[in-house]
């Protein structure tokens, strides 16, 4: 459908009978794959709803009390010990990471082909650097006797948990970054720009595909927000 | 659709169609194409034709095939518990055995047959054929689904030749027991059955996210969500249902695996085992019910729901009538698929949660009875008077209304706490949800391929063998149900591996467990019949002629029948009305396929839709 066709669509509430009641498309003027990750998304907030409510559960039956985190999760800066010290710098960095993406979308629907290209690389970067701090924290969690089914300070189900959501989380992020990086490259390479055919689909390749991915990393950092929420402030 | 709109659509009315039709050409107009034609992944090799292929007809077909051969082994799972019941003195298996059969029986039954075949099988089949979609949205996805599947399905199958067998723990698999010792498979079975299900999952979402676009982004012109035949409406909102309900079976299952395999403490609380205090300390066992549960009752609808918009289909072109209420039907559908989300615990009344909460429960499951009640009575206001052809899809649509009838009465009777605490865990049960989710979505699984058969084979499936088939499975299922229910209300439990003659068990049981196994060794040979059927027609059968049903839907109106790789040939069909346009007053014919434009059945009385 041309642009010009969309403008001529109702606009705001009335537009949604409007568009339920109309053949062809639900949802005017949006490419199919970019439907396709909302709908995959809102299963996924589905994944992350499931694991933090069960979390909820689990901390609240305890029988024995829950770890202080202010104290687990603390950092030594300069012999001081800092609350949320590690964590504050990697939700800040991911977050940014969010703001370098939504660039690289507008860029990239500019077909300024450099820019978009940096600003995904720079969105990857900010990913791994995310990652990277998180295997730190896990491993000087570890390094302190934290492990899945135990540890020293309280309740063994803080380790199970932990472990178990931020890994989740973070193999969101790392599946992320893996096509973070590929994207940069199809970027580069011009794929976006000539249509090339997918390697797996034979699908033309289309700008689109760097909003969609966009759309999954926005999610990640929202989910982040809310295992930061969850786990570091409560 | 707005005035404006249609005013739009004449002022392009030159547009419209062929012009050597004699009436004007304005009537014939619907809406412009809103994106390009869908560009189609071709095969080049005889592997991704016919084995990795990106067709959702063949790959419905794999996932029908893949699923029916599950399910057989599930058929004779049965049998093997059923002889263990009627003549417990033979020793025929042993306790261990004997678990482990019900678990696979009940999960293959419900998950690895029912919800591939629906969704996978009959989804990648009619969806896009019903829309009036070349193909789903994600060729290439839709095919990584099935294959997920079939890894799912070696999984399971793995889990019978790992030391210990499979997990004997009960579909519903619930912990501490399901992972500690005593029972079967309690250390390589169970791990086994979790990550199947992990990968099903996977499967699954990968499948469905191509339902759902599909239905919502790749219509045909003129095709609007109130045109769609009733099946679809049933596969796309089970979709829905699945897609929201699988990520707590996934969460669930994941968190289970790292009991097991890591020691964690999730579902496990402090206990004793062999005379050893265990490690675990601290879980909620009633997480996982929680968890299991929010997935496993709707996924009870995630089976009925596709029966009942198949169903809805079967019974309007069988007796050549509209269907009743067709907007009450969709609401329905998609009321039942919100409601489901909020019966969960009725599956918990004797977990030892809050009797209160039970009644809360209790209330939600009774209000989903009144859209499956309006559904019940449009299905028969839909037969009266109507043309009825005791066709072999007719004739198991009659019987899935009679028998989900009969299990959903039955599931007033569990509904609620009062009620279902005597009956629960008895063969009452068993019974219930045999009728309502075994049976009755098996009859229309029935139904439903000898109606589609023809457009998969270009052949008919032999009527005789078919009604034969019919009446044993139908006479066959009442005779080994309706005695499970006799056997539930004198407190005959169910998951025993022998009842014997005791004090406590009445002779009438021992009698009727020997008459219900002949009666199940009778219904699944007669499955045998049905296979040969399905499978010999494909050279035998009489040849189909075009449309053979005379049905309206857009899945019998493609070029060739059966319908090529791109199904529509040069153009996308173009839809004027909704799928039920039978015995129309003043029509020369007693069906107008959706896609008739209405120049050429001026003077029929057609509704608007």
């Amino acid at each position: 459908m041309s642009d010009s066709s969309l403008d001529n669509l109702p606009k705001g509430w009335k537009s949604v009978p409007n568009d339920l009641g109309s053949d062809q498309t639900a949802f005017k003027g949006v490419q199919w794959g970019k439907a396709m990750m909302w709908i995959f998304l809102l299963s996924d907030t589905f994944i992350f709803s499931c694991f933090l409510i069960s979390y909820m559960k689990g901390r609240a039956s305890t029988v024995v009390d829950w770890p202080n985190t202010s104290h687990v999760f603390s950092l030594d800066f300069m012999g001081v010990p800092v609350p949320l010290l590690l964590i504050a710098i990697m939700t800040f960095v991911l977050i940014t990471s969010s703001g370098t993406m939504a660039l690289a979308v507008k860029y990239g629907y500019e077909k300024n082909r450099k820019m978009c290209g940096r600003l995904i690389l720079a969105t990857a970067i900010g990913g791994l650097i995310f990652v990277g701090m998180q295997a730190f924290e896990w491993s000087k969690l570890i390094h302190e006797g934290v492990r899945p089914w135990s540890n020293p300070f309280g309740a063994g189900q803080f380790g199970s948990y932990f472990f178990m959501i931020t890994g989740f989380h973070g193999t969101h992020v790392s599946i992320g970054v893996i096509f973070l990086f590929i994207f940069a490259r199809k970027v580069y390479r011009g794929d976006f720009d000539t249509g090339k055919r997918g390697f797996f689909t034979t699908m033309k390749s289309d700008y689109v595909s760097i909003e969609i991915l966009g759309l999954y990393w926005h999610f990640v950092d929202l989910v982040w927000v809310f295992i930061f929420a969850f786990f570091y402030l409560w | 659709m707005s005035d404006e709109y249609e005013h739009k659509l004449e002022a392009k009315s030159d547009y419209a169609g062929d012009a050597s039709s004699v009436s004007t050409p304005d009537i014939d107009a619907v809406p412009d194409a809103e994106l390009p034609d869908q560009e189609l992944y071709h095969s080049h090799s005889w592997w991704t034709t016919y084995v990795f292929s990106q067709d959702a007809k063949y790959i419905g077909i794999q996932y029908a095939l893949t699923a029916i051969g599950t399910g057989l082994l599930g058929l004779v799972l049965s049998w093997l518990m059923r002889i263990q019941l009627a003549w417990p003195g033979l020793g025929w298996l042993e306790p261990s055995s004997y678990y482990q059969f019900v678990t696979m029986h009940g999960m293959i039954m419900v998950v690895y047959l029912l919800t591939a075949l629906f969704l996978g099988g009959f989804g990648n089949l009619l969806i896009p054929l019903m829309c009036g979609a070349r193909d789903m949205a994600f060729p290439y996805v839709n095919m990584l689904s099935y294959w997920a599947f079939v890894v799912a399905v070696v999984v399971l199958l793995a889990s019978f030749f790992v030391p210990g067998g499979p997990t004997g723990a009960g579909w519903t698999l619930y912990p501490p027991q399901a992972i500690t010792a005593g029972t079967p498979g309690y250390n390589g079975g169970i791990i086994l059955m979790l990550i199947s299900l992990i990968l099903f999952v996977a499967g699954f979402t990968m499948g469905g996210l191509n339902y759902i676009i599909t239905v919502l982004q790749l219509r045909a012109r003129g095709m609007t969500l109130m045109r769609l035949p009733l099946t679809i409406w049933g596969i796309f909102t089970a979709t829905v249902l699945a897609m929201f309900a699988f990520p707590a079976l996934l969460v669930g299952c994941l968190m289970m695996t790292l009991d097991s395999l890591l020691g964690t403490s999730f579902f496990m609380p402090a206990m004793v085992s062999l005379g050893e205090t265990l490690t675990h300390e601290g879980g909620s066992p009633i997480l996982f019910q929680h968890l299991f549960w929010f997935f496993g009752h709707p996924e009870v609808y995630i089976v009925a729901l596709p029966a009942f918009g198949i169903v809805s289909d079967l019974l309007s072109v069988h007796s050549r009538k509209t269907i009743f209420g067709y907007r009450m039907m969709v609401w329905a559908i998609v009321g039942i698929g919100a409601l489901s989300f909020f019966v969960w615990a009725h599956h918990m009344y004797v977990s030892g949660m809050n009797p209160w909460f039970g009644f809360f429960f209790a209330t939600t499951t009774l209000i989903i009875a009144v859209p499956t009640a309006i559904k019940v009575y449009n299905w028969i206001l839909t037969l009266w008077r109507g043309n009825i052809v005791l066709s072999l899809p007719m004739l198991f649509s009659l019987g899935f209304i009679v028998t989900f009838l009969n299990g959903g009465l039955t599931g007033l009777f569990l509904g609620n706490v009062t009620v279902d605490v005597p009956l629960s865990d008895t063969y009452f049960v068993v019974a219930h949800f045999h009728m309502v989710m075994g049976i009755a979505p098996i009859l229309v699984v029935f139904g439903a391929i000898y109606h589609w058969y023809p457009l998969v084979t270009g052949r008919m499936m032999n009527e005789t063998l078919g009604k034969i088939h019919f009446w044993i499975t139908f006479i066959g299922s009442y005779a080994i149900y309706f005695p499970m229910h006799y056997q539930g209300f004198v407190g005959v439990p169910r998951r025993y591996y022998e009842i014997y003659d005791s004090p406590y068990i009445d002779v009438s049981t021992l009698l009727l467990n020997k008459f219900i196994t002949i009666a199940v060794l009778i219904v699944g040979a007669a499955q045998l019949l049905f296979l040969y059927n399905l499978f010999a027609s494909a050279r035998l059968g009489k040849k189909a002629e075009k449309n053979p049903w005379k049905a309206n839907s857009l899945e019998w109106q493609t070029p060739q029948m059966p319908p090529e790789h791109g199904n529509w040939g040069k153009e996308p069909p173009k839809v004027y009305r909704w799928p039920y346009d039978f015995s129309v007053p003043g029509a020369k014919e007693d069906y107008i396929p959706q896609n008739q434009p209405p120049s050429e059945i001026i003077g029929a009385k057609v509704e608007k839709t």
